[in-house]
């Protein structure tokens, strides 16, 4: 990856969404898990060749931004192909945990002795 | 949150938060993610263009002309049940702060400086003492000297009293580690007196 990219770059991932450029739900971070469900549900139709990529590659959790990253596609339109796969029942998402500023001690915690483990 | 929603329904993934590695160019923030990180810092670009941001700090983005930014990041299983990322913009990005998640839900940040040129980072810093969103204040050695004490940094940048300036090297990992306990340790003790 270069910083030379033409706009063609840019243009050619969408092509991939059917021309959409936004997500039909805003739910997927960077930092969302997503899970292909396994197995899929009955009568699920045969995925188009880059969702059933997606659907590889999360067959263990994995997050968006890692998706995105191994599929060389910008984030946006991970997000409108797992959008896809979300509604069509075949990954699992899981948000990130919600910070709030004031009070998660216990997660700050488990942070703080995380990182003094390493 | 409701059971029902698929996005939140159970799954056996871990928790995951994430830290931001601020700073301006070349400073060491792909080097700092990368000391830390358990998997060589992964890239990702986005497409950002002038209708789809929804920001009104446009200065320096010609109109209606596409542009990326760049993100590398990397990955720190704390626990079993808990995986922090760590998120950097690489080398001459003016524009991160227009990618919208990225600020949204982090734990805080980590802002190097370069103290041969500490001005490349005060954009950093605006973002986030604007956006209130808690940071540390990484002063990278060049070569890992440090001619200037932490005090005399914070000064020079005209930080407030009680924010964390700390001597690193981005090239080592207990180094970095230790900016990022000071992050947390921080937000901690934020957490314990307001909470």
């Amino acid at each position: 990856m270069n910083g030379g990219d033409s706009a063609g770059r840019l243009v050619r991932p969408f092509t991939l969404t059917g021309g959409r450029t936004r997500p039909s739900r805003t739910d997927f971070t960077l930092i969302t898990s997503v899970t292909a469900v396994d197995p899929p549900p009955a009568g699920a139709a045969r995925p188009q060749p880059e969702h059933a990529r997606i659907l590889r590659l999360c067959a263990k959790p994995v997050v968006v931004a890692e998706l995105a990253a191994q599929l060389d596609l910008p984030v946006s339109v991970v997000c409108i192909m797992l959008c896809d796969l979300l509604e069509a029942g075949r990954i699992a998402a899981r948000a990130p945990r919600e910070i709030s500023r004031t009070s998660d001690l216990d997660l700050l915690q488990k942070v703080r002795d995380g990182l003094g483990r390493l | 949150m409701a059971g029902s929603d698929p996005v939140i329904r159970g799954t056996s993934a871990p928790d995951t938060v994430k830290i931001l590695i601020a700073g301006g160019f070349g400073v060491g923030k792909t080097t700092m993610v990368g000391s830390v990180s358990e998997i060589v810092p992964l890239r990702t670009e986005e497409p950002l263009t002038a209708a789809g941001l929804g920001v009104d700090d446009l200065g320096g983005i010609p109109e209606k002309h596409a542009t990326t930014v760049a993100l590398d990041f990397g990955r720190i299983t704390l626990s079993q049940e808990l995986v922090l990322y760590l998120f950097g913009t690489p080398g001459q990005q003016r524009f991160w702060f227009m990618w919208n998640d990225l600020a949204i839900g982090a734990l805080g940040a980590v802002v190097l400086i370069d103290v041969r040129r500490p001005e490349s980072s005060f954009a950093a810093i605006d973002f986030f003492e604007r956006r209130g969103i808690p940071f540390v204040v990484g002063v990278n050695g060049f070569h890992g000297e440090h001619p200037y004490s932490p005090e005399e940094i914070r000064e020079a940048l005209a930080l407030p009293e009680n924010a964390h300036v700390l001597l690193c090297d981005a090239r080592d990992r207990d180094s970095c580690r230790d900016v990022l306990i000071a992050l947390i340790d921080q937000l901690i003790a934020t957490s314990a007196q307001t909470g």
